[in-house]
């Protein structure tokens, strides 16, 4: 297997195509100024978050407004806390988001394996099967499904909400597309020759060139499924809530306090918002790759 | 939601982007073992997708309580037939369609039009669309608690913002249809914009630069080169946009959901969509066969809607 390696690495990447890079038009002042425009109206509300969020009510109800940071931040948090176990709601979502990560990126990996470079009876149609259950809205099914649940007495358990994502369709499509071009055949079909099994094929061969898709895939359905919402609103409750459900319950209050709500908001976006930034740039490849490769 | 969006986005846009697709080269190692591999996916959908939409339509044409899910009355199609008469889930429809057209339209001209300054050459272009994605990383949840106190009635951001142009206090969470429709679209706009721009920008990217050199020999300006080769080469794209904003305008619950604090969708319901009307029937009047009932038709309006706004694009397309 080393041969088989150290052949992989010496395989030359694929170069993608360059696009319109090079010659591309070089932006003007009119470009930057609307650019810098929609940038400050994405993130002002975010930003804005943090304004409410320090003040008390009391400073917020001033005219002209406050507009920066100040320091009530933590007590407001604190008060955040009190009302709603916003912590153990974030933990439950770190468990409930990975499990789904692990159980999509695995499942997805391996069947987009087989549909890129499997030989095998019905592969496109199954392929083409997949692709066509993403047409079907997800929300319709849910009265069957809390149906279900129910029977098994699984209502207010969290494995209710991870079962049903434990694959996506996007995953499948994804992965398949990544290791059709990435992957290449000759490199299979050498350790084939050698006698491996197609696990084994997979695991040693494999699983190392797709690991950049991989992570690609694992951070965008860790966030997808750390902001759902409908279906687990529907199963939980603010005793044993994922994150959204447990903001969305703090926010739902007798007394809605706004500073207190957006000092919970920011305890349950903010963290995820800077690993976002930090991996922004994978991110920003994936979603791009993910709408071109073909 | 999400998923949908990025599956569409690869199947559709896919079909632009390389006139050279190469077709895939399977290994010779044609095993049974492969069928091992895809069967998770097919097994988790047909549990967790499959049947239970089949089932719906068979759960609509009974009587089920939330509170007794094990009785079943057959009462046939009485739940389809007293829909139609339904002032509640005939406003939810139209609520439904205009939210999604006030949320849809503007999100995605402004997108295309984001897209196109983005693929000039530039300083910061990764800063610029990483920021940009930011709302799309933000959860619908935060993001409509957030809005909420930024339409708040008396220190709100906006009601400030506006009485500098002499506009009274709005109380957006109860204002008449339009104007708190206008306030629940633009949370849509604001979380779904950036994302439409990469996507678009992506399409944007994989067209030939030859394309703009020859049209740049023949003369043509600019704005003519965007409106002659970039629109009809993001057809597609645009294509595979318009039909997923239209499924996720079906699918609209947090917004109108936590914009005005209850299933109601504003004191008159100005806001309350097909989804919130399902889960109110469903969840709070425990009316699960009825709200089974709600769910099968908005299948087939989203497949209608789906169907139209396709046909729309296409003949737009044609002759712009």
């Amino acid at each position: 297997m080393a041969t088989l390696e150290q052949t992989i690495r010496t395989v030359p990447r694929r170069r993608r195509r360059s696009s319109a890079a090079g010659r591309q038009l070089t932006a003007g002042p009119f470009t930057y100024i609307v650019l810098i425009l929609v940038t400050v109206i994405s993130v002002f509300p975010l930003y804005y978050t943090m304004v409410i969020g320090s003040h008390t009510n009391s400073e917020m109800a001033k005219s002209p407004p406050p507009f920066s940071v100040n320091t009530s931040l933590f007590d407001n948090m604190r008060e955040a806390l009190k009302q709603q176990p916003l912590f153990r709601d974030i933990l439950n979502s770190i468990f409930v988001s990975g499990m789904i990560t692990l159980g999509t990126v695995a499942f997805c990996t391996l069947s987009g394996f087989a549909f890129a470079k499997l030989r095998f009876r019905g592969n496109k149609i199954l392929f083409g099967l997949t692709l066509g259950t993403t047409l079907i809205p997800p929300q319709l099914g849910v009265i069957p499904l809390y149906m279900y649940m129910a029977k098994l007495g699984w209502i207010h358990h969290l494995q209710a909400v991870i079962l049903p994502n434990l694959v996506s369709a996007f995953g499948v499509f994804f992965m398949r597309q990544y290791l059709v071009n990435a992957m290449p055949t000759e490199l299979l079909e050498a350790g084939w020759v050698d006698g491996a099994s197609t696990f084994r094929i997979f695991r040693t061969i494999v699983l190392p060139i797709a690991r950049p898709a991989m992570a690609v895939l694992a951070m965008l359905t860790f966030l997808f499924a750390w902001n759902d919402f409908f279906w687990p609103l529907l199963v939980l409750n603010s005793h044993n809530a994922t994150v959204q459900v447990g903001l969305a319950g703090l926010g739902q209050g007798y007394i809605p306090q706004q500073n207190i709500i957006m000092a919970g908001t920011m305890l349950c976006t903010f963290p995820l918002l800077v690993v976002f930034v930090v991996l922004g740039k994978q991110i920003v490849g994936g979603i791009m790759q993910g709408a071109v490769k073909g | 939601m999400t998923a949908v969006r990025e599956a569409h986005a690869g199947v559709l846009a896919g079909t632009v982007g390389h006139p050279r697709k190469r077709r895939p080269r399977y290994a010779l190692i044609g095993s049974k073992a492969a069928y091992l591999y895809v069967a998770p996916f097919f097994v988790v959908f047909a549990i967790f997708g499959l049947y239970p939409l089949l089932y719906t339509g068979w759960i609509s044409l009974h009587d089920v309580s939330l509170l007794n899910i094990n009785k079943m009355t057959w009462v046939g199609f009485h739940n389809y037939t007293s829909l139609w008469t339904n002032h509640f889930f005939l406003n939810a429809l139209t609520n439904t369609i205009t939210i999604g057209i006030i949320s849809a339209v503007p999100q995605l001209l402004m997108a295309l039009g984001i897209a196109h300054l983005l693929n000039y050459r530039m300083k910061g272009s990764i800063a610029f669309r990483i920021a940009m994605l930011m709302p799309y990383a933000t959860s619908v949840v935060a993001t409509t608690l957030i809005f909420g106190e930024l339409y708040s009635r008396d220190f709100g951001f906006v009601n400030w913002f506006l009485h500098f142009f002499g506009v009274e206090p709005i109380n957006w969470v109860n204002a008449p249809k339009w104007q708190s429709q206008l306030a629940v679209a633009s949370i849509v706009i604001w979380r779904w914009t950036g994302y439409n721009a990469l996507i678009y920008l992506a399409g944007m990217q994989a067209i030939p630069h030859e394309l703009y050199e020859a049209a740049a020999i023949d003369g043509a300006n600019r704005w003519q080169q965007f409106r002659k080769i970039t629109i009809p080469s993001l057809r597609p794209t645009i294509l595979f946009t318009v039909v997923v904003s239209t499924i996720g305008s079906m699918q609209m619950f947090a917004e109108p959901y936590l914009f005005g604090s209850g299933t109601n969708g504003g004191g008159n319901g100005q806001y309350q969509t097909l989804t919130l009307y399902l889960y109110q029937q469903g969840w709070q009047y425990n009316h699960l066969g009825f709200a089974a009932a709600v769910a099968w038709t908005m299948l087939v309006v989203c497949l209608v809607l789906v169907i139209i706004n396709a046909m729309l694009t296409n003949a737009r397309g044609r002759r712009g």
